[in-house]
């Protein structure tokens, strides 16, 4: 047996770790997954299931399941890939996505992933949920319409800000992040613009005031290379 | 009703004191807090977040988890109803309106004078004696506009609900069919006597060699459970009791937790017998309230007589004792995960597996969880011994399997079979006329047609967590469907992306077939979701909550066609809709208000 292991991944041999999951691996190795509630600072979270790909024939998400030698892994497939689109128009129509008036535009996974996947039309009908926005702090901006319910706003200001900010409140499609205080209001906790919760959101739910169109969109981290390219990049870089 | 701020701090203080301020208890804290006004004003959840030094969020998030805690004023009477199909049925929807015109009352609304609040509510597990209702959490079976109008008259008169008449909560067994289990007389005692003979390791080979599978629906291998946990390295161990029996149409455990209680206690003691465990936790899902005081009697019972408690019959070092848990309207709470995450306080969001509960499950521990039946059958086993419960059923699935059956039949109950039964043999044992088909464990089942009645009830063929829902041939099988589908959207725990919205865009899809506004393309639309879900989903709800419709479309396909609007599509946006308030504000109803494809 040869000092490393490997699983394929599309039929290509993918080195990893013990103790890696299947898209730490493969990330790691240059190969991207779409994945987006998976942070690689946090324990695994599963719930986006962008990542599902079938290992040895079984669905699964790549953000959980464990690499072990020899799995046989597909995720670059018209089936896996038509059903992530559906997932990506799920989220669109969940929330309210504006994106040309959204700040994030151009460094939003969720929209960068919907470019890189191909996402034509929201397809389902919208559901216009109506969470109020909460601009009570002095430095950021909650629109929850946005929210696509990755947590990692919860689980960065628990784990790493020791704040414990916000929770996941409510049951199915009326599941939201609430804010920890009395008021129910951002300005009644001690969150502040240095936390790591305030960069976390990889959709413009959770937003800094007041720096509105610096760079202009176009030229945005998503506008100038897709998603995918820009993980694969950065893997090079790292090794 | 509402009390003033001071009686209410100490009364709130009592239930935090009752708990040992454990957070891990705020599911059972909640429940007890809302006894004193019937809802949970904010100020509750301040007092019980400072004292279980939790956040406010923290407490928010369990409590708007749960259907049955309220975050607004309910009535002093909160009435709600089961609304499975077989309760639509037997006619619940014309009783519920009957009610709500004498109270004045909408749905999900309080009366003005805060005396009622009417509700639909998920399957209350009474679907042989329903329609039924919940009344301040305590069930009724049997409603008639008869006894719509006498419990309107008891509310209007104010008595409370712990006078009203014995016979309304008469709640009958109904077992029809009994067997090894139902049919036998139980010593209390004896299972633990002969597994004790035996000692825990022999006794464990006897569990694996019977091949007892788990009745909650999955049918994992019991002693292989059993074992697992026994050898996971851990200074705790503790033993869960499923009785959440939520999935529509299941009442088996209802029946043998109210009149085979013993059985149930004894084969978790067994199981601490086996594993080393300390500690047992009964799951009792809120709609089986009723049930929680002769239970807790019973508990008391067993202790006394050395059943439970320290140095079991005797045996030193053999302590095992059991505690039960309300759950508090969350069907996702049986899926053993969610469970163990609602016993620890929090909202029933169910973990990612592996870790398998059996390593690390309640607080972390090696915990094993079996459903109700499957710790009935291991006094079986402790009596009888694995070979002689091998001879039973088929070779996959051993023993006996007890049905709850419902619906369009003149025998609805309890039918307990040896597994490998056809049926077609239960659906002429509980005299079903003309069955057009039956749902087979509940929504997240299967859907059999005529042509498939020759199935057996068995892990090979059809297997089953005990529902069994016989449809009429008058019956329509998109409204079957229908209900299953809002049942699923409103049970969807909003975890994963594919069940909390592919399960309400579902509803919304049967919706509008139901409207009459839907063509061909939304039943394509209706399969390709069912895919998206069944392979995308973190559980079993999201796994098969398209499944029911699948299958109805594939098999009564007539039911649905004969909804669908004769175009290609039509699309969500209704303008006519959109513009009717605006229509009745300028009253213009003439051709040029509009532009209605007359096509
Ligand atoms: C959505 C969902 C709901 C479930 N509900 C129940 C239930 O009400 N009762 C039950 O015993 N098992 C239920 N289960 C199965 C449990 O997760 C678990 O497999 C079972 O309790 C194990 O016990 P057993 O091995 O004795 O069958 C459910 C599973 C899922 C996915
Ligand atoms: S606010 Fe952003 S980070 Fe937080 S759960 Fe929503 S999408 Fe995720
Ligand atoms: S499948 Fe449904 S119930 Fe299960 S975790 Fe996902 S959202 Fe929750
Ligand atoms: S990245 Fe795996 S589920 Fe979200």
């Amino acid at each position: 047996m040869s000092d490393y292991e490997t699983f394929l991944l599309d039929g290509r041999p993918v080195r990893f770790e013990r103790g890696q999951t299947i898209l730490e691996a493969a990330l790691a190795a240059g190969h991207y997954i779409p994945n987006l509630c998976h942070h690689p600072e946090f324990k695994p979270h599963g719930s986006c299931k962008l990542c599902t790909i079938k290992v040895n024939g079984r669905y699964g998400s790549a953000c959980t399941v464990k690499a072990m030698p020899g799995q046989e892994v597909s995720s670059d497939t018209p089936e896996l890939n038509g059903n992530r689109r559906v997932l990506l128009q799920m989220l669109f129509v969940e929330g309210s996505h504006f994106c040309p008036g959204c700040e994030k535009s151009g460094n939003c996974a969720l929209q960068a992933l919907a470019y890189d996947l191909e996402m034509l039309t929201p397809h389902y009908a919208h559901f216009y949920p109506s969470r109020p926005l909460d601009a009570s702090h002095p430095d950021v901006l909650i629109d929850f319409n946005r929210c696509i319910m990755c947590e990692l706003c919860v689980r960065a200001s628990r784990e790493v800000d020791g704040k414990n900010v916000f929770a996941l409140a409510g049951r199915g499609v009326a599941s939201h992040v609430v804010v920890n205080s009395p008021s129910g209001k951002l300005a009644d906790t001690d969150f502040a613009l240095t936390d790591k919760a305030a960069h976390i959101c990889p959709v413009g739910a959770i937003l800094p005031k007041r720096v509105g169109f610096a760079v202009p969109i176009g030229s945005r981290t998503y506008d100038v290379d897709a998603i995918s390219t820009l993980a694969e990049r950065r893997a090079t870089e790292e090794a | 009703m509402t009390k003033t701020g001071k009686a209410h701090e100490t009364e709130l203080d009592r239930v935090l004191d009752r708990n040992r301020r454990d957070r891990g208890r705020l599911v059972q804290i909640l429940r007890e807090a809302q006894a004193i006004e019937g809802w949970i004003p904010p100020e509750t959840v301040t007092a019980i977040a400072q004292g279980l030094g939790m956040a406010i969020g923290e407490v928010e998030s369990t409590l708007e988890f749960y259907s049955f805690f309220y975050r607004r004023p309910r009535g002093d009477y909160v009435v709600l109803f089961s609304d499975n199909i077989t309760d639509r049925m037997l006619g619940n929807q014309a009783i519920f309106e009957h009610m709500a015109r004498r109270f004045g009352v909408a749905r999900g609304e309080v009366s003005p004078d805060g005396l009622v609040s009417l509700d639909f509510t998920s399957c209350t597990g009474l679907c042989d004696q329903g329609p039924a209702i919940l009344v301040n959490g305590i069930a009724i079976p049997k409603m008639t506009l008869r006894r719509a109008d006498q419990i309107h008259d008891l509310i209007r008169s104010k008595v409370p609900v712990s006078d009203w008449p014995k016979d309304l909560f008469e709640i009958d067994h109904n077992i029809r069919r009994a067997d090894m289990l139902l049919g036998s007389d139980f010593m209390p005692g004896s299972a633990l006597k002969a597994a004790i003979a035996m000692g825990p390791e022999a006794f464990l080979t006897e569990v694996k060699r019977s091949n007892l599978r788990g009745r909650g629906g999955a049918g994992f291998t019991t002693g292989v459970k059993w074992e697992a946990a026994k050898k996971a390295q851990a200074d705790e161990r503790f033993i869960v009791c499923n009785a959440d029996e939520g999935e529509p149409g299941t009442f088996k455990d209802r029946v043998l937790l109210q009149f085979y209680p013993e059985r149930v206690f004894e084969g978790m003691a067994l199981a601490g017998f086996v594993t080393g465990a300390r500690h047992g936790l009964v799951y009792l899902r809120g709609e089986y309230l009723y049930l929680l005081a002769p239970l807790e009697e019973k508990l008391a019972e067993l202790r006394a007589g050395r059943l439970l408690g320290r140095a079991i019959q005797g045996v030193e070092g053999f302590d095992f004792d059991i505690e039960i848990h309300m759950g508090a309207g969350a069907y996702i709470c049986g899926e053993e995960t969610a469970l163990i995450e609602s016993l620890e306080g929090k909202a029933g969001r169910p973990r990612i597996r592996p870790p398998f509960p059996v390593v690390c499950g309640y607080r972390n521990k090696p915990t094993v969880v079996n459903n109700v039946e499957t710790l009935c059958k291991v006094t079986e086993i402790a009596l009888q011994g694995g070979a002689g419960y091998e001879g039973f059923g088929t070779k996959q699935s051993t023993g006996t399997k007890i049905l709850s059956v419902s619906g369009d039949c003149e025998r609805p109950g309890i039918y307990e079979y040896p597994f490998g039964v056809r049926v077609g043999q239960v659906l002429d044992d509980c005299g079903a006329r003309s069955p057009k088909a039956v749902q087979i464990s509940g929504p997240a089942g299967t859907c059999l047609g005529i042509r498939e009645f020759g199935r057996r009830i068995a892990f090979e063929d059809v297997p089953t967590a005990g529902a069994f829902m016989v449809f009429g041939e008058h019956r329509d099988m998109f409204a079957v469907a229908h209900n299953f589908a809002h049942f699923f959207a409103h049970e969807s725990c909003g975890f994963c992306t594919p069940c909390r919205v592919g399960t309400a865009i579902q509803a919304k899809i049967m919706d509008k077939i139901a409207a009459g506004h839907a063509t061909q393309y939304e039943m394509n639309e209706l399969q390709h979701l069912h895919d998206v879900m069944r392979t995308g989903s973190h559980c079993g709800l999201g796994q098969t909550a398209g499944g029911a419709i699948a299958d109805t479309i594939g098999k009564f396909r007539d039911d649905y066609e004969q909804k669908l609007a004769r175009k290609d599509f039509e699309p969500a946006f209704d303008l006519d809709a959109a513009l009717a308030r605006a229509r009745a504000v300028t009253g213009r109803d003439d051709a040029d208000s509009h532009m209605l494809d007359h096509a």
